[in-house]
């Protein structure tokens, strides 16, 4: 973990195991409390980072332990960053259909992207250099959890 | 994720605790409901009072254990939401697919 300028940022290289999630949302609470973010802001971020991983690991890498997901957190006083890539063949987002249509609404599968643009305030999908895919997500910090008055 | 069973006249009450998530709880509601259909019991209650996170793997599950009690002639209600929980189910508009009951008299007497 590092401070720089008021910024909080760690960074995680995860083999892609499911029970590594757990170790990426232990890395991020822990971040959360020494930046002062807690309540609903961090149980959100938890969420949104989980189905972003949960992705990466499945679809990205399928689930290969010898594939890595990258995983970078920053916070500072307004807002906090998750960055995920994996290694996997990328894919477009747009192609995933609403889960929310009448149609879809029982389908067992499908709403991982959802999650993640429901609970963040914005969510950006790219292309690695090695093709696989990175999401960016931001969440801006309610004003009773930003950090402005304690040290980070 | 831990869960408790109960039998309630012809009602099977399973009460949940912890989270619902991929490689985890997902699966084991899947073979819980499993369990409770082999059991002949199709009317089924998820007490999830004790649910802390349900990620969208959990969430599917859950729909896909609510078609398969269906396709059984029963049905599978939710219980004891917290509100998170009951955010998530807004959001995905799944509030509009299951009951839900915050008593478990009324729970039980629904079906």
């Amino acid at each position: 973990m590092n401070n720089n300028n008021n910024k909080l940022n760690a960074d995680l290289y995860l083999a892609s195991r499911f029970e590594n999630i757990e170790v990426a949302e232990r890395a991020l609470l822990d971040l959360c409390q020494a930046a002062g973010c807690t309540g609903d802001d961090e149980y959100w971020l938890v969420t949104a980072l989980r189905e972003a991983l949960a992705n990466a690991i499945r679809h990205g890498n399928r689930q290969d332990p010898g594939r890595w997901v990258r995983v970078a957190y920053t916070i500072d006083n307004c807002s906090v960053t998750i960055r995920v890539e994996d290694d996997g063949d990328g894919f477009d987002p747009e192609e995933i259909p609403d889960p929310t249509a009448p149609e879809n609404l029982l389908r067992a599968s499908g709403r991982g992207i959802f999650y993640m643009r429901q609970f963040m305030d914005r969510v950006e999908f790219s292309s690695t250099p090695g093709g696989g895919t990175a999401v960016v997500m931001v969440r801006d910090l309610a004003p009773t959890t930003r950090s402005s008055e304690h040290e980070v | 994720m831990k869960y408790e069973i109960r039998d309630l006249g012809d009602v099977r009450i399973v009460g949940l605790s912890g989270k619902i998530t991929i490689g985890g709880g997902d699966v084991k509601i899947r073979e819980l409901v499993d369990n409770a259909l082999a059991d002949s019991r199709n009317k089924i209650i998820f007490d999830l009072g004790g649910v802390s996170a349900i990620d969208s793997s959990g969430i599917g599950e859950m729909v896909a254990c609510y078609t398969t009690v269906a396709k059984h002639g029963g049905k599978l209600k939710l219980m004891h939401l917290s509100p998170k929980i009951n955010d998530i189910l807004q959001v995905t508009q799944l509030i509009t697919v299951f009951d839900v009951y915050d008593d478990e008299q009324e729970a039980l007497g629904s079906f």
